[in-house]
């Protein structure tokens, strides 16, 4: 009885996903990639992660607390920013240098317009950005002992030819999480698994980007650029990781496959047009300021919804 | 307080064209990548300041209300093309570093504001301290920019390596586009802190409601104005 007439508003059906829930699935997603960055590149990679971590996780806690607001290091946000971070940056980068693109990331980005879920782009790829921007020498120096030189991108840019292999398995130069495409694979086939993300985004955005290179990458359809142009750069651990933040992206079905055209023809032009290898940042944060529009044009139409027009006839 | 030091007080501080009033924003973005140029802007701009508060306050009664605006313009153009003329000559590499931001002087939103609300309505001597006041804030405002992005863009104060660049890294991001707006930001944050804690004193500074003049019974936007003196709404 009391049941029937039990009357309460909205949301009726509720889940256990909380959002510190989310992010520990995202961390363990992200574990293969770290772990194989930490092996491929030597200790540098883990205290570099370590510190960037560690940078994030204070700032935010600082900032809450002079700011009085309420502590939200719960929902582990802060330790998925600062982890993302890190795999962005090349394990050469010096450790203070990383410090300030954390407090970038969750000062500047995040908690200066609102937090969580009011940050206009992903905090990660802002702080990256703003590095690459500041720092450039530092932020695109990849000589590590086992492998000295250009990244797999920059290679392809100077017309040599590279081993898709070796990129496969990460045998490359790049920064700490870019360079391994099967680990990103796992964890992205993890966070598929477990409902986290869907393929709409990265499906759309891998789809556009080889599209965009066949048509305008000046080698046609030769496989062996085209998946080097796939597993190069941050392309894999963008798409995957980064597009698909939740606070960034669409809500809209149909505007998130939209999103992916966007991010696929944007770092396609970077790439192919741009002044250098690698674009997959700017076209990322670059999408993400277009969001609001892109959801304003992708509002589903709800059940029952008449046309403007045909309501009189 | 004196009726001149308190013009100079209420450009300098209280209504700061940078900082509170936010006026002049694209030669505060734009120029403001080492103190030198700040400086170099910030004077030249309170020397036209001043010469055109002055001309303008002088001609007040004879400039017809319906054409005020182009006889000031007039007047300001002459001024900048003087000291255009004047920096050429004398300081040729901060007039080639400036470069096409002298000749905008002409349309800084500062000297028509200044025109408009304070020198058209005032005595010659209050106005002249008025310009003087509201250049010195600019020049400040421009000035400070100017150093906070030249040590952090460069290790360099006034084009000397302060910070040895043996252990410092310049952060470069701050002597390109986005650092301005960082940096102003920033200031900006600290001006509004500093006026909160004036206020919680009990000695407030102006808030930035758009008042000008500060003088309310002259005011045209007085019925709107949310910051207006108790003496006004009894009116």
């Amino acid at each position: 009885m009391s049941e029937l007439y039990n009357v309460s508003s909205s949301p009726h059906v509720r889940s256990k996903d909380t959002t510190g829930r989310i992010m520990f699935y995202v961390l363990i997603a992200l574990l293969p990639t770290s772990i194989f960055g930490v092996y491929n590149f030597g200790y540098k990679a883990l205290v570099l992660i370590l510190v960037t971590i560690a940078s994030c996780v204070v700032s935010e806690w600082a900032y809450n607390k002079i700011v009085h607001k309420k502590n939200t290091l719960g929902d582990l946000s802060a330790v998925v920013t600062g982890l993302l971070l890190a795999l962005n940056l090349p394990a050469t980068l010096p450790w203070w240098q990383a410090v300030i693109g954390g407090m970038f990331a969750i000062v500047v980005v995040k908690c200066l317009f609102g937090g969580l879920g009011q940050n206009f782009m992903n905090p990660a790829l802002g702080a990256r950005c703003f590095l690459l921007i500041a720092f450039a020498a530092n932020m695109t120096n990849f000589t590590i002992d086992a492998y000295s030189g250009a990244t797999p991108l920059a290679a392809l840019r100077n017309g040599e030819s590279v081993d898709t292999m070796d990129m496969l398995i990460g045998r490359t130069a790049g920064t700490i999480g870019e360079t391994c495409t099967i680990a990103i694979l796992f964890g992205a086939i993890f966070l598929i698994l477990m409902g986290v993300i869907d393929l709409r985004i990265p499906g759309s955005y891998i789809v556009t980007f080889v599209i965009f290179m066949a048509l305008f990458g000046g080698h046609g359809l030769d496989s062996n650029y085209i998946v080097a142009q796939l597993c190069g750069g941050g392309l894999m651990l963008g798409a995957f990781f980064m597009a698909t933040d939740y606070v960034t992206s669409p809500i809209t079905p149909n505007g998130q496959i939209l999103f992916g055209v966007c991010l696929g023809i944007l770092t396609g032009l970077f790439r192919t047009f741009g002044a250098n290898a690698e674009g997959v940042s700017f076209a990322i944060i670059l999408s993400n300021l277009l969001v609001p529009m892109i959801e304003k044009i992708t509002i589903p139409k709800s059940f029952g919804q008449v046309k403007e027009g045909k309501k009189h006839e | 307080m004196n009726k001149y030091l308190e013009r100079l007080y209420n450009g300098i501080i209280k209504e700061n064209p940078t900082f509170v009033l936010m006026l002049g924003m694209c030669p505060t973005l734009a120029v403001t990548t080492g103190a030198m140029n700040g400086l170099g802007m910030g004077l030249s701009t309170t020397v036209v300041l001043i010469l055109s508060n002055l001309l303008i306050s002088a001609f007040r009664k004879v400039i017809p209300n319906g054409v005020r605006m182009p006889a000031y313009i007039v007047i300001v153009a002459s001024l900048v093309t003087v000291v255009e003329f004047v920096m050429k000559g004398y300081t040729p590499s901060l007039a080639a570093q400036l470069g096409v931001y002298i000749p905008l002087i002409v349309v800084n939103c500062i000297i028509l504001g200044r025109a408009e609300s304070y020198a058209s309505k005032n005595p010659v001597l209050p106005s002249v301290f008025d310009g003087l006041g509201m250049g010195l804030g600019f020049t400040f405002g421009l000035t400070c920019i100017g150093i906070i992005r030249e040590i952090l863009g460069a290790g360099q104060l006034f084009g000397h390596q302060v910070l040895s660049l043996d252990w410092f890294t310049p952060i470069t991001i701050f002597v390109m586009a986005p650092g301005a707006f960082l940096v102003l930001a920033v200031l900006v944050a600290v001006m509004n802190i500093v006026r909160e804690r004036m206020e919680a004193k009990g000695k407030p500074l102006a808030s930035p409601s758009g008042c000008l003049t500060g003088d309310c019974a002259s005011c045209g936007q007085s019925s709107l104005c949310t910051g207006r003196k108790d003496t006004a709404k009894t009116e």
